[in-house]
């Protein structure tokens, strides 16, 4: 398959290009640093990737620092502190992993994580992520597109929608312990099929090219850029090709807040506040916030706005 | 009334205003070392937002500690009533820090984006509302402005029970779903209120 062109964030849009270069000394230290552990080949990959600024492209953005990637997040499985994911994710043990795939496709199976990768491959993709809480980061990932496993599934005609359902473990994940205030478990979301096949689409299996901490999804979850974060289901279990437009977690929870679709677009506000801006972690200091506005599709839209060609967005938010 | 305070107990090294100083000065700590955390890079990837909201957890918290001092008293004798000012004086100066952490370190002054978050979010006009209030009383708190006020200081300090309601709602409605805590600080808010609703016995001279 040939190579997937996607935008890669400026560095001019936040880093100096100072910053940058010398940012890139220290990812060969830390690269090296991670040969030492046995990460071969994909930490080649992702030095590989951090390099585009050289092949001609534009320069990425400076992706977030490791430590901001893996210590602040939303996976409420854990917990609903942005710490909470790191600290309380202890007991999760997500190895062996299968994923079932099933619904409206030729050859339902249930695929073990081992074989995913190794049919599919790794790439690192570094995308933005923009959080429905005005609040964004920059991250490599490693993964491939989930139009590679959906190909091989082979959807029917007809088929419309897919619905991806995340872990249910309440032993091991403590805020699924916790009945009145919480979301309804397991958590569940949802594509329009051709979003799910679209090149941009990533089922992540890593993250700074190593295997995705169980903050972060391990070990396989969806990456969609150009939507909110939470779309970006983790700990995928199982996904279902239908005809029909999949619940939501969040949108069963608050309607009028959440939509199935959730594209990022700073001229659709969140009910409570602006996402006409986002503060960008790991940049900024104690006393003065990094902030940028925010971007149409998060910076991806020509890459996905003709999927909405004719759509209300401010209708199917 | 037997009273904690005077007879029974030895007097204080300090005086009632030093006792008072030190109060305040001890309960700046949590803010002293978040800065200092803060500073030092020890507190996450989002340093701005935990000073945020601990900050105005601690405001909370001390506003209803100077509630509490007042039932204390009439209910099971415990004479704190030195220390009701600097808790008040706690909880603004708290709130001021939740407020300067918002408006100029993770708004940047910015007057577009701060009428885009008040217009849009609901919970900021309560909490606008709780901060004047506390400024007001915090401004009115001084002996001279008691003096000057006369009967009226109590019905203005009064304002602190609706400070204390729509606190709550400002905690309450700012998270993506239900959080535990707000309704923790909520329950104690209205069960402060409800002793000041508890009619109080008439008069009786005791001589």
């Amino acid at each position: 398959m040939e190579a997937y062109r996607y935008p890669q964030p400026m560095a001019s849009e936040i880093t100096p290009r100072s910053y940058f270069l010398s940012r890139r000394t220290l990812i060969a230290g830390a690269a090296g640093s991670m040969l030492a552990v046995g990460h071969t080949d994909q930490t080649a990959q992702a030095a590989a990737g951090h390099a585009g600024g050289e092949a001609g492209w534009p320069a990425p953005e400076k992706p977030t620092p490791r430590n901001d990637v893996t210590q602040y997040n939303n996976f409420y499985e854990f917990g609903t502190d942005k710490s909470d994911p790191a600290e309380l994710s202890g007991a999760f043990k997500p190895l062996p992993w299968s994923v079932q795939v099933d619904g409206m496709v030729d050859n339902p199976r249930i695929w073990p994580l081992e074989d995913l990768t190794r049919q599919f491959g790794q790439e690192e993709r570094l995308y933005r992520m923009r959080c429905v809480e005005a609040w964004s980061m920059v991250i490599p990932w490693n993964g491939f597109p989930l139009a590679a496993m959906l190909k091989a599934a082979g959807p029917k005609i007809g088929a419309r929608y897919v619905a991806f359902t995340s872990v249910f473990r309440p032993s091991e994940m403590p805020g699924q312990r916790g009945g009145l205030f919480a979301l309804k478990w397991p958590y569940v979301e949802g594509l329009r099929l051709d979003e799910a096949m679209h090149p941009l689409t990533l089922l992540a299996t890593g993250v700074y090219g190593e295997a995705l901490p169980a903050q972060n999804g391990a070990p396989i979850r969806l990456v969609v850029p150009w939507k909110y974060g939470f779309k970006g289901i983790k700990s995928i279990t199982r996904i279902t090709v239908t005809d029909r437009q999949p619940p939501t977690s969040w949108n069963l929870m608050a309607p009028e807040e959440y939509g199935f679709y959730a594209n990022v677009n700073p001229a659709v506000d969140h009910p409570r506040w602006s996402q006409g801006s986002e503060q960008v972690i790991g940049e900024g200091s104690l006393f003065r916030t990094a902030r940028k506005p925010t971007q149409l599709f998060n910076g991806y839209a020509e890459q996905v706005a003709d999927l909405y060609q004719g759509m209300d967005l401010r209708k199917d938010f | 009334m037997p009273s904690f305070s005077s007879s029974r107990r030895k007097r204080s090294r300090f005086s009632p205003v030093t006792r008072q100083v030190l109060l305040y000065l001890f309960f700046l700590l949590p803010a002293a070392l978040d800065i200092a955390q803060g500073m030092a890079g020890t507190l996450g990837p989002n340093p701005t937002s935990v000073c945020l909201h601990d900050f105005g957890r601690y405001a909370f918290r001390f506003l209803l500690a100077s509630m509490v001092i007042s039932p204390l008293k009439r209910f099971v004798s415990v004479d704190l009533m030195l220390y009701r000012r600097p808790l008040g004086l706690l909880a603004f100066t708290y709130a001021a820090l939740h407020v300067f952490f918002y408006v100029v370190v993770a708004r940047h002054l910015d007057t577009h984006i701060l009428w885009q978050d008040f217009t849009t979010r609901p919970f900021l006009t309560f909490g606008v509302i709780t901060f004047l209030i506390l400024a007001a009383l915090a401004a009115t708190s001084t002996r001279r402005a008691i003096r000057a006020l006369g009967r009226k200081w109590v019905p203005l300090h009064r304002l602190a029970y609706l400070a204390m309601l729509l606190a709550t709602i400002h905690y309450t409605i700012a998270f993506k779903t239900w959080h535990v805590e707000p309704f923790l600080y909520g329950a104690v808010a209205l069960f402060v209120l409800a002793l000041r609703l508890v009619p109080k016995p008439p008069r009786r001279s005791v001589r």
